[in-house]
């Protein structure tokens, strides 16, 4: 109940207008994520979510952070039919680091952020390998680095991308 | 830099961050313990399942879309062609009904002599496959009827050339499957000429099943058809699984490398039939069960 005062107090102002473009990316990001790709594709797909999260999250830190990303996550785990809580507590984690470390990240040149991101999304996916790993689901690890390749290499354009929504979204309010 | 910094000016410290995540992991671990051991939390899932249900609507959306388009636009010809495939295709079918017909009637007067139970026919019911993505561990799919419609966890799934996977778990709207190509995926099935039993299993490739316990001597080879033996209790008896394609005999190893091929053309099914059956002649004695009592 804190955390709904706090929002109401930081976010008075343009409440939705500041929420509405991070949901619709929240929810187009959910879509990317259940597309269906053909077999050969699919181990490649990048974890736009965990992409998403990662943005908002460094940019509006105290309206996304880990709560948020933890009840994502556990939407993730519902429509993958994963182990209830496994990318919850995966996203939860790596959203902890960066808001953590925000407003390091706020000033790191592109290609230093896209590192970081590198390294969040291995760590992700390492806590995705060990917590299937413990709950005894095997699978080939291409799974595991094949969306990392994939997401990193896909960053710069994402930033780009929505820093420009939410620019635009800033503007209009 | 300063578009970026919004109403942050306060750049200090997000409040009890750690704290809230340290919680949350917690959580998280205490989460993962009740959906592994037993399904504490099929309501949860049902309820956020049943949320994210539009998101899967939309994605399938211009996929069906596709399909309509498609079948829309098929010139006339194509049509009379499919039509008279059909109907030379329904005709044979019948025909071979007609024999079912009698044999049925026969098998069911052959256990009436032999005092069996006699065999309760499957109810069966088409279901579509959402073109959805789930879980990218597993080969699993996902489809539009769920617990509204009566599916449970365990339910079996075959589409016209043979079985296909089995239900995993169950929403209101829509159902996951796990195929029978998976890697945790093993299935009782016996050899359709000699009646020899065994289990197939996943191979983690869409087109392969492998039958890892036969011994070197066993009858087997290339071409037989393994149907469900029903033994497991999972699937009705005598739905196709897969043909043998190779047997391969190491004489210094125990077991000979078996493998088969899906009947079901797992990879470029869109529809497919869940089966409700009654529960296996020798498990439980003495009742003539619903077969959609859950």
């Amino acid at each position: 109940m804190s955390l709904a005062t706090r929002k109401t107090q930081t976010m008075s102002r343009g409440d939705a207008g500041r929420r509405t473009p991070v949901i619709v990316t929240l929810v187009v990001g959910l879509m990317l994520t259940i597309m269906p790709l053909p077999d050969a594709a699919a181990p490649f797909r990048p974890d736009w979510l965990a992409l998403l999260l990662i943005f908002w999250a460094m940019q509006l830190p105290r309206a996304w952070s880990v709560g948020s990303a933890w009840i994502v996550g556990l939407i993730l785990d519902v429509s993958h039919g994963t182990l209830l809580g496994q990318h919850a507590l995966a996203l939860c984690v790596i959203v902890f680091i960066t808001v953590r470390f925000h407003l390091l990240m706020r000033v790191f040149p592109l290609s230093q952020l896209t590192a970081t991101v590198l390294a969040l999304l291995a760590l992700y996916q390492f806590l995705l390998f060990w917590i299937n790993g413990v709950a005894g689901v095997s699978s080939p690890l291409v799974a595991y680095w094949g969306p990392v390749t994939t997401g990193t290499l896909l960053w710069p354009f994402l930033f780009m991308f929505l820093s420009g929504v939410r620019y635009r979204a800033r503007s209009r309010g | 830099m300063a578009a970026s910094r919004g109403n942050n000016s306060n750049p200090a410290r997000i409040p009890a961050l750690g704290l809230r995540t340290f919680a949350l992991i917690l959580l998280s671990i205490g989460v993962m313990y009740l959906d592994n051991r037993e399904n504490h939390l099929d309501a949860v899932r049902k309820t956020i399942g049943a949320a994210v249900y539009p998101v899967r609507l939309v994605v399938d959306a211009p996929v069906r879309f596709w399909q309509w388009l498609g079948e829309a636009t098929t010139s006339r010809n194509d049509l009379q062609l499919e039509l008279g495939r059909l109907n030379a295709e329904r005709l044979l079918t019948n025909a071979r009904l007609q024999r079912l017909t009698a044999l049925e009637a026969e098998n069911a007067r052959l256990r009436a002599l032999l005092d069996a139970r006699a065999r309760v026919r499957d109810e069966v019911r088409v279901a579509e496959i959402m073109a959805v993505d789930a879980n990218p561990y597993e080969h699993n799919l996902v489809i539009n009827v769920g617990s509204r419609d009566g599916v449970y966890d365990g339910q079996a799934i075959v589409d016209a050339n043979g079985v296909v996977g089995q239900v995993i778990r169950t929403g209101l709207m829509t159902a996951q499957a796990v195929l029978i190509s998976d890697t945790d995926h093993a299935l009782p099935v016996e050899v359709n000429r000699n009646g020899l039993r065994t289990i197939a299993v996943g191979t983690g490739e869409i087109d392969r099943l492998e039958l890892p316990f036969l011994p070197n001597n066993a009858d087997i080879r290339a071409g037989d058809l393994l149907v469900t033996s029903g033994l497991g209790g999972a699937f009705p008896a005598g739905y196709p699984v897969a043909f043998v394609n190779s047997v391969t005999r190491i004489p210094q190893e125990p077991f000979a490398d078996v493998s088969a091929t899906p009947a079901a053309a797992l990879d470029q099914v869109r529809e497919v039939m869940l089966i409700w059956s009654a529960p296996p002649v020798s498990d439980v004695p003495g009742d003539a069960e619903d077969p959609d009592d859950e």
